[in-house]
């Protein structure tokens, strides 16, 4: 038995830790740790309920709309607060995109280097390269020139002898499988993607000033204004742009992002019986119209049976902390949100390292639970939510990949099920994306430009104490913020996040959290260069800065912030 | 390069490849950058820097001679907002290659190697090019407790940067956080967060705020320090001037409507669709130094003020305190002229804070005709 530490797990967003027992070649068992704390939640008490959005935000800027998000529905919950149909169809486009571009993100750019060898691509025959590529898109970017020019660009990068960010990676080892072909064709797109990137996401610029972190929401709306008469507001020029880059992402989608993920994976279908995690997927429902009806389904499926959807009742969410760096809470078992009374309480070795003491408490991350069981949340949940639930426009794209791959519905239950779901979640919401905005014109053609709910934005307004809470499905999965609000001030504000559900630790059950459950098995080529656990770490798409999180005891006294 | 006594000879590097020596524009031109093409960048990192466009074929004499300096990135408690930010940097093809062209050695969102492999990146660097390399910084340190509140690969914060800030030619502090704690350092400030500058005393350190950074303004350090030799003139905050010597009230596009007294009075109402000033929903304009309105983001797409919503003051110390509740407009703008300082600004910010913001200031007293409205009850 060898054990191993990976820290920093890199090509995620914050700092992540794994350490893993190795035995016959597989891992037999893995703890995850967080490693840095803020205590932001704590922070926010005694400040502006609607200032909150734009603090827990900055809880992570790789997300950076879904706090936002999370946080103006909170508030509106717990001050009752129904918000335009523009506003609605503004939040849904913003959400919409930032979805479609943190997945290509994340697939080229944190993802794909745990199956492309680009130095492999050296050895590529361009010619082979434009074919293979033809055989599978339609992408105009794919004759020989074009991938010689990549082919030469990146020799000449190799031949100086300074990879940086390419440095001392695992390039070579025996897990990667990938024709140079291949690995050509796909290092081209992630320099392609980067390009793309920036473009499509001018969307938030255009709605919400700038990205990362748009600044443009509000308690009540979002304060962009519409009015397709001023060149100060939302007009026909800016509605065309928004179009424009909407037709640019799901193109790209289409034509790079599925084929590519659909040739990468039919090299690695062994992958589809590997990190298959904690079995249990729950999502929130997402992308409200004017009525509150949503467009993809919430629930939970529990053990894998695909055979129905389990409602979701919030009350039903709770927060361990066992083996999490806070002080435990006075009695057994979790605390809901809303009660949760937790301080920061390190117990773990003074630093410099080894190893962490994982019988202990080992991660400033929180172990959440539904029910009592460890949930897995992000786009495999959500799919397969939508796919039991008999949503028509996912099941058509599950059964697509499926049937390109020719493996049935319990392959998702994996690391490549959950970089294949992610990959439909994008070619989903891409295709959905300008049903809204032009739902959104449709409503400025009749004259409609209202974007904010005026009547609660003063303070004085609002009861003397308030308590809601907002979700929202984030790229990563399911979000929750719960708040407390009193004399017009933050008594209490808690988020329970994507990442939180996935990289907790054990509980007081010793139950694993989804990342470590999903660890457990996957086989190691070599101990000294563990490939394979990134691949099944980064199919999560780990996001730790907002992981990581506390709350404070509720009925203590507030904190004075000193310009209140 | 006093230390760097491994195996291999001087002048070679891992591989034994013969170490680069391309210049920028060599290295442009190999990867299918036309002239062309670079010397508009030249131009573009030449206005960034606020510098007059006939310096723009000196940045590109300079860049033409540079050769590829290597750039350690570090992250602490932060969000990754500032590495997106330069993922969305306004020069795309060619800002990416700079990028490259500087080495980015080590830089955990986007490296391929982790774990120990990763740390042994970092190390080589920092060895082999002591007093050589540029060093980021994103994210706030903290000082309590011993530093456990952050760690990588088993090392504090606080550690990491003592390592490698101490070895680094210059320093730039990207982000509100790493320049001056940010949010992790606000009130109460649980983890006793801080900036660079206060962790690591006496390192040559460039602090570039905002939340996050405009990549625009982290382009033009680079490239001043290889230009000119030298890091570029600073404020009292450690600020660059080309970037934070103005007021963004002073250069505010909607500058002409408070000298007029045309207020946004309510979201969405008739002078918020038609872009009146934003003073009145609480804007920070009059009080932040930032180059927003000429750099804009996202290639010059928009800021804050120009999509209807508020200045945070994001690029001032403090401002998560200093600058909220966020939708409380600031008691006392100061003065009309364009040429105040920071350092002026902050004293009165500092004492409109003492007061509990229950002042009003010269600005509404000068100016009772067009004055915003009573605010005194907000107070």
């Amino acid at each position: 038995m060898t054990k191993i530490v990976v820290d920093p797990i890199t090509r995620i967003e914050g700092h992540l830790r794994v350490e893993a027992e190795v035995s016959g070649g597989k891992v037999s068992d893995a703890w995850v740790s967080g490693t840095m704390f803020r205590g932001i939640e704590k922070i926010l008490q005694g400040r502006d309920p609607r200032d909150a959005w734009f603090w827990t935000q900055r809880f992570c800027g790789v997300c950076t709309t879904v706090h936002s998000i999370a946080s103006i529905r909170a508030v509106e919950d717990a001050l009752k607060i129904q918000i335009p149909p523009n506003a609605q169809l503004i939040r849904n486009i913003i959400i919409g995109i930032q979805t479609v571009q943190d997945h290509v993100i994340h697939f080229y750019h944190l993802h794909a280097l745990d199956w492309v060898d680009i130095t492999s691509g050296l050895k590529a025959d361009p010619v082979k390269t434009a074919q293979l590529a033809a055989s599978i898109s339609d992408w105009p970017n794919n004759s020989p020139t074009y991938f010689k020019a990549i082919q030469d660009r990146v020799k000449t990068f190799v031949a100086s002898g300074r990879l940086g960010p390419f440095a001392n990676a695992y390039w070579g080892h025996p897990a990667y499988r990938l024709p140079p072909e291949a690995n050509l064709m796909a290092t081209a797109h992630y320099l392609e993607a980067l390009e793309w990137q920036k473009d499509v996401i001018k969307i938030h610029a255009i709605l919400g000033s700038k990205n990362p972190h748009p600044q443009t929401f509000l308690v009540g709306g979002m304060s962009i204004p519409i009015d397709p008469d001023s060149q100060n507001a939302l007009n026909a020029d800016k509605l065309i742009e928004i179009k424009r880059l909407l037709k640019k992402s799901q193109d790209f989608v289409e034509k790079v992002y599925i084929p590519d993920l659909l040739a990468v994976a039919s090299f690695y279908k062994d992958w589809a019986a590997i990190g298959s995690g904690v079995g249990n997927y729950m999502c929130y429902p997402e992308f409200p119209d004017a009525s509150g009806k949503t467009w993809l389904p919430g629930g939970a499926i529990l053990n894998r049976d695909i055979s129905k959807v389990v409602p979701l009742d919030q009350k039903k969410i709770t927060e361990h902390v066992e083996h999490s760096w806070y002080q435990d809470a006075p009695g057994a078992g979790g605390l809901h949100p809303w009660e949760g009374s937790t301080e920061p309480q390190y117990t773990g070795p003074k630093p410099p390292y080894e190893f962490l003491d994982t019988s202990k408490k080992y991660s400033w991350v929180k172990a959440p639970r539904y029910e009592e069981k460890a949930m897995e949340v992000g786009p495999l949940s959500r799919v397969l939510v939508a796919y039991v639930s008999g949503h028509k426009e996912t099941k058509g794209a599950v059964d697509m990949v499926l049937a390109k791959l020719g493996v049935g519905p319990t392959a998702l239950f994996s690391t490549l099920g959950r970089t294949g779901a992610r990959g439909i979640d994008c070619l989903l919401i891409a295709r959905q994306l300008p049903t809204w905005l032009n739902e959104l014109i449709g409503n400025i053609s009749k004259g409609d430009y209202r974007i904010h709910a005026n009547e609660k934005w003063d303070p004085s307004t609002w009861p003397a104490e308030a308590h809601g809470y907002g979700w929202h499905e984030a790229p990563r999965g399911g979000l929750g913020h719960w708040i407390k609000i009193k004399d017009q001030k933050i008594l209490n504000y808690q988020a329970v996040v994507p990442s939180t559900w996935n990289a907790s630790p054990r509980d007081a059950k010793g139950q694993a959290g989804p990342y470590e459950a999903a660890l457990i098995g996957t086989p190691i080529a070599d101990p000294g260069k563990p490939l394979e656990i990134l691949r099944t770490i980064h199919s999560f798409d780990p996001c730790l800065a907002c992981a990581v999180h506390v709350l404070d005891a509720t009925g203590k006294e507030t904190v004075q912030v000193k310009v209140c | 390069m006093s230390k760097s006594k491994t195996e291999e000879p001087e002048g070679t590097v891992s591989g034994g490849c013969k170490k680069e020596d391309y210049s920028i524009s060599e290295l442009l031109k190999e990867r299918g950058v036309s002239r062309r093409d670079f010397l508009k960048f030249c131009s573009t990192v030449t206005a960034a820097m606020a510098l007059p466009a006939t310096f723009a074929p000196k940045v590109a004499q300079a860049l033409d001679e540079v050769k590829r300096p290597p750039l350690v990135w570090l992250e602490f408690q932060g969000c990754t907002g500032d590495s997106e930010a330069l993922l969305r940097s306004a020069n795309p093809t060619v800002g990416e290659i700079v990028l490259d062209i500087l080495s980015v050695d080590y830089h955990e969102t986007i490296m391929a190697a982790a774990g120990h492999q990763a740390e042994a990146a970092l190390d080589k660097t920092i060895t082999d090019y002591k007093g050589k390399y540029f060093c980021v910084i994103e994210g706030s340190i903290p000082m309590k407790d011993g530093g456990i509140y952050g760690c990588v690969g088993g090392k504090s914060h606080l550690e990491r940067a003592r390592q490698v800030v101490g070895g680094a030619a210059a320093t730039i502090a990207i982000g509100n956080c790493a320049a001056y704690g940010g949010i992790a350092a606000a009130a109460p400030n649980p983890t006793g967060a801080v900036g660079v500058m206060e962790a690591v005393p006496g390192a040559t350190v460039i602090n570039l705020p905002g939340c996050p950074c405009n990549a625009d303004n982290l382009t033009a350090t680079v490239v001043h320090y290889l230009v000119f030799g030298k890091i570029p003139a600073l404020d009292s905050h450690g600020r660059p001037l080309f970037a934070y010597g103005k007021r963004i009230h002073d250069n505010c596009e909607r500058r002409p409507h408070f000298d007029a007294g045309q207020y946004v009075e309510q979201w969405g109402d008739d002078g918020h669709r038609k872009g009146f000033c934003l003073y009145k929903m609480g804007c920070k304009g009059p009080a932040t130094f930032h180059n927003c309105p000429s750099q804009r983001y996202n290639e010059k797409t928009s800021w804050p003020v120009a999509a209807g919503h508020p200045c945070a003051g994001c690029a001032e110390p403090a401002f998560w305190d200093t600058m909220s509740p966020m939708y409380r407009r600031l008691p006392n703008v100061p003065g009309f002229g364009i040429e105040h300082t920071a350092d002026v600004i902050g004293l009165g910010l500092a004492a409109g804070v003492a007061g509990g913001f229950a002042v009003h200031g010269a600005l509404a007293a000068m100016r009772k005709d067009k004055e915003p409205g009573d605010d005194t009850k907000e107070g």
